[in-house]
């Protein structure tokens, strides 16, 4: 993804530059709709927001793994199995474009995973729910992967180049995310009836989350301003999320099952739902680390990542094995 | 101390069909090439993306500067001759 590895000739002559003129320069590059990328100039704010964004979305990708992954074994056939093995092997992949995204910014690999591990980087909330049935499974592929879904679309858009290519890449896998979690829902809201309450359950817990997933309501929103003039934002998070509800609703009533909120309705005038309040208290406790699984999430990073060192210093002592083996061989 | 903190990156270039050419796709990092090869399988062939697969070392490639943009690529713009549409050709002259 065109990295800060990669060697630029003469990169320095934009720095000599006045900063007012390259600062006009970038704002028409990005009111014409131009991509911005790795090596031109851009505001240090742009820079920051933009690592702080693409960061916390890779995080959100690898911990995001952890309440699925925690049914791969307990799947309830070999062919769904082989679906959830297939989902949480796109998150990895997912984090690992992103995280290739944010290091062609400045940031290397091993800060941003250092940043994970000591539990100083944010990431979704959602994450931090735990998954006690296999209907969350279900839940969380058609909510959560189809909230993602809604927020993600406009990024393929944004203003960064690197940014927006991992952005199309992304969604394009997580629409047989949301597809199979709908389809796991259907089964079960199909089945016995007590497959039916497991799915209504399970929608009981996600949903209220999956609403807080587009962040806080617009009037609180502290970086919208600056990200939306920057085109790295381009659709507030009020409307994504109730964008997100008027989908979401009808696909609710096809699988025959209530969604938790008694306030719930169509809106005739405004041709749209009007919905409860979000608990937004709620929201600020899990981002705070008081979640019901924020200690064990990074627990199970941390234990992942510790036992598999062993793996990667393997690697290690292998490659410079074979350079030195190599370089024997040439002289 | 991990070892995996000096990992080289990696760029990766998939064709996606015989008869195309490699495409870049993105990057990665990895102790080896061979290594490279085999996570650029994982990381970007996952969908039957690609029948082939090139890694180079980020640092072995050379890219043009941004800064340069227009002294590097705006000679070729007012060169419209270059074009075959430049010219007008009477219709009755066939096959040219």
């Amino acid at each position: 993804m065109y990295t800060q590895e990669l060697d630029v000739r003469g990169a320095d002559s934009p720095a000599t530059a006045d900063p007012g003129v390259l600062e006009q320069h970038f704002l028409a590059r990005v009111d014409a709709e131009q991509k911005i990328e790795p090596k031109e100039w851009m505001p240090a704010r742009y820079r920051s927001m933009l690592i702080r964004q693409i960061s916390q979305h890779a995080h959100s990708e690898i911990v995001g793994m952890l309440p699925e992954g925690n049914w791969i074994t307990r799947a309830p056939t070999l062919r769904r199995k082989a679906i959830l093995i297939a989902k949480v092997q796109d998150e990895a992949g997912h984090g690992a474009y992103l995280y290739s995204a944010a290091e062609t910014l400045g940031v290397s690999r091993d800060q941003l995973i250092d940043q994970l591990l000591s539990g100083k980087a944010k990431y979704s909330s959602i994450f931090n729910y735990p998954t006690t049935t296999w209907a969350d499974v279900g839940a969380i592929g058609w909510l959560v992967d189809g909230a993602a879904i809604m927020n993600q679309i406009p990024l393929c858009r944004c203003s960064y180049g690197p940014y927006a290519r991992a952005m199309v890449r992304i969604c394009r896998e997580e629409s047989f995310h949301q597809r199979q979690g709908f389809d796991l829902m259907l089964h079960l809201a199909r089945g016995t009836a007590e497959q039916k309450a497991m799915a209504q359950d399970a929608l009981n817990r996600w949903w209220w989350p999956a609403l807080m997933m587009f962040g806080p309501p617009d009037a609180s929103s502290t970086h919208s301003g600056e990200s939306q003039r920057w085109k790295i934002k381009r659709i507030s998070n009020d409307e994504l999320r109730q964008k997100f509800v008027d989908f979401t609703v009808p696909q609710a009533k096809f699988l025959g099952l209530t969604l938790p909120d008694p306030l719930l309705r169509w809106n005739e005038t405004r041709q749209r739902h009007e919905f409860g309040p979000i608990d937004w208290n709620e929201f600020e406790q899990v981002l705070k680390g008081n979640g019901p699984c924020n200690a064990e999430r990074l627990a199970a990073r941390r234990a992942a990542h510790a036992a598999g060192a062993w793996v990667r210093d393997a690697a290690s002592a292998h490659a410079e094995k074979q350079r030195l083996r190599a370089a024997r061989q040439a002289a | 101390m991990d070892d995996s903190r000096h990992w080289p990156l990696y760029e990766v270039f998939v064709r996606a069909r015989g008869g195309l050419d490699h495409k870049h796709v993105g990057s990665l990092h990895a102790a080896d090439e061979r290594m490279a090869i085999e996570h650029a399988r994982d990381l970007y062939t996952r969908r039957q993306e690609g029948v082939s697969i090139w890694v180079v070392p980020s640092k072995a490639i050379t890219a043009s500067d941004p800064g340069e943009t227009e002294s590097l690529f705006e000679p070729a713009r007012d060169k419209i001759y270059r074009h075959p549409t430049f010219y007008d050709i009477p219709d009755e002259v066939k096959t040219l």
